[in-house]
């Protein structure tokens, strides 16, 4: 964990994440909030408040009695979302970076081609 | 939220020491406090009055609703390890767990003997030949196994290794889930404990300096580093907390940051560096004594 957030957001990406690489597939059940606090050993508290972020959010949703579930659709609309987010959390850091080092946008386009495409 | 601790302008007073001093503060149920703060502080003399332990020399004490001093209903369902438990002469470790049943109505004796296994405790060695850490699991036991609905664990763990301190953390947490119950943790390991914690309170010379919960504690605080110039015109006149600097660099930690504030930092060269809830206590503890020490220099001028 990274001490710099709160914990619930941190616990809202990590649960996103493995919905975006296919650990959690939709329609698959999200373990329980006690399994969630003892494995990040974290406050269930925490876990639940987490965890409510993509309640609200629609990404998982609740079955009364039985737990909760990936819902379907929540991996295409997370990934868009993370697309949204990516030129403020990735780009910018990296041409601020590019920018100290005196980095031009040619060479900045070069080293992404020599790094190769995803 | 139901409170299980009403607290409202307690003092303690040790003949011309105010230990507590006039504090005012509340416990929500089936929450993990943690009690912190220095040596000296009032921790164990809170936790002493909250248990009917010491007598207050002036506020109250709501406990479950009621008074605690005195009154069996209250504590009964109250379990106090204690740093120092002293135990009878001649008592094997064996004996406090037989007799722990008589005084908590919820004890698990199954729980207790996987607990037992972890810390490898020897059951048959007279309780004073066991070393510090030994000791000091036979309290965590009985204050994990006794699963009493308000719980103080008060500097549960000197002389525990990092293995046992480890095992004591992840049994409370799952024990916990399973059976929410509300427990009082005071300690100086901030760090490991941080994450455990839903509610911070910090106490200072005999005064409460933070009341909050975790989650708003962690938020509270970043450290901004950069070259001096550009760390104080991105400051501005936000408060600071802590200044450290060295050549043209500075750090300074000031409250809390938005994203889109975060992102001009970072926009403006800046790096931002995490502050951890032990950095944090120590860093508010040192500015309410630094505050104290100007208003004793201004009282002397």
């Amino acid at each position: 964990m990274d001490e710099s957030r709160p914990i619930f957001t941190q616990i809202a990406e990590q649960i996103e994440n493995d919905i975006i690489t296919g650990v959690m597939a939709e329609e698959s059940q999200v373990p329980s909030i006690n399994e969630i606090a003892v494995f990040y050993r974290i406050n269930p508290a925490t876990a639940l408040k987490g965890v409510n972020l993509l309640v609200d959010d629609g990404a998982i949703y609740k079955k009364r009695g039985i737990g909760m579930f990936v819902a379907s659709g929540a991996r295409e609309r997370l990934v868009q979302q993370r697309r949204e987010q990516f030129p403020v959390d990735f780009i910018r850091p990296l041409i601020a970076e590019a920018m100290k080092l005196g980095i031009t946008a040619d060479q900045l386009t070069a080293m992404l081609t020599k790094e190769g495409t995803p | 939220m139901t409170t299980i601790i009403e607290v409202s302008n307690l003092t303690k007073n040790f003949g011309k020491l105010a230990a507590v001093d006039n504090v005012s503060f509340s416990i929500e149920e089936n929450t993990i406090c943690g009690l912190l703060g220095r040596n000296g502080a009032g921790k164990t003399t809170l936790m002493q009055l909250l248990t009917g332990q010491q007598f207050a020399t002036s506020g109250d004490i709501n406990v479950f609703g009621q008074s605690p001093v005195e009154n069996a209903s209250v504590l009964q369902n109250i379990s106090f390890i204690k740093e120092s438990q002293r135990y009878p002469e001649d008592f094997r470790a064996k004996h406090v767990f037989k007799s722990a049943p008589w005084f908590f109505a919820n004890w698990d004796a199954d729980f207790a003997e996987r607990l037992i296994a972890d810390f490898r405790l020897p059951l048959d060695r007279k309780i004073k030949k066991l070393s510090r850490g030994q000791l000091s699991s036979i309290g965590v036991i009985v204050g994990l196994a006794s699963r009493a609905p308000l719980t103080f664990f008060d500097e549960p763990y000197l002389g525990l290794d990092a293995v046992a301190r480890q095992i004591f953390y992840d049994r409370l947490l799952e024990d916990y889930a399973e059976h929410p119950r509300t427990i009082v943790l005071s300690t100086h390991l901030i760090d490991e404990v941080a994450n455990l914690l839903e509610h911070v309170i910090v106490i200072d010379d005999g005064q409460i300096i933070i009341d909050e919960t975790a989650d708003e504690l962690r938020g509270s605080a970043t450290a901004v580093v950069g070259p001096s110039g550009a760390v104080d015109a991105f400051i501005g006149n936000r408060e600071v907390l802590h200044r450290d600097g060295i050549g043209g660099l500075a750090s300074v930690t000031i409250a809390g940051l938005t994203s889109t504030e975060r992102a001009d930092a970072a926009a403006s060269g800046l790096e931002l560096s995490p502050v951890s809830l032990q950095q944090l206590i120590i860093r508010r503890t040192n500015l309410t004594e630094l505050g104290g020490n100007e208003k004793e220099i201004e009282a002397r001028a």
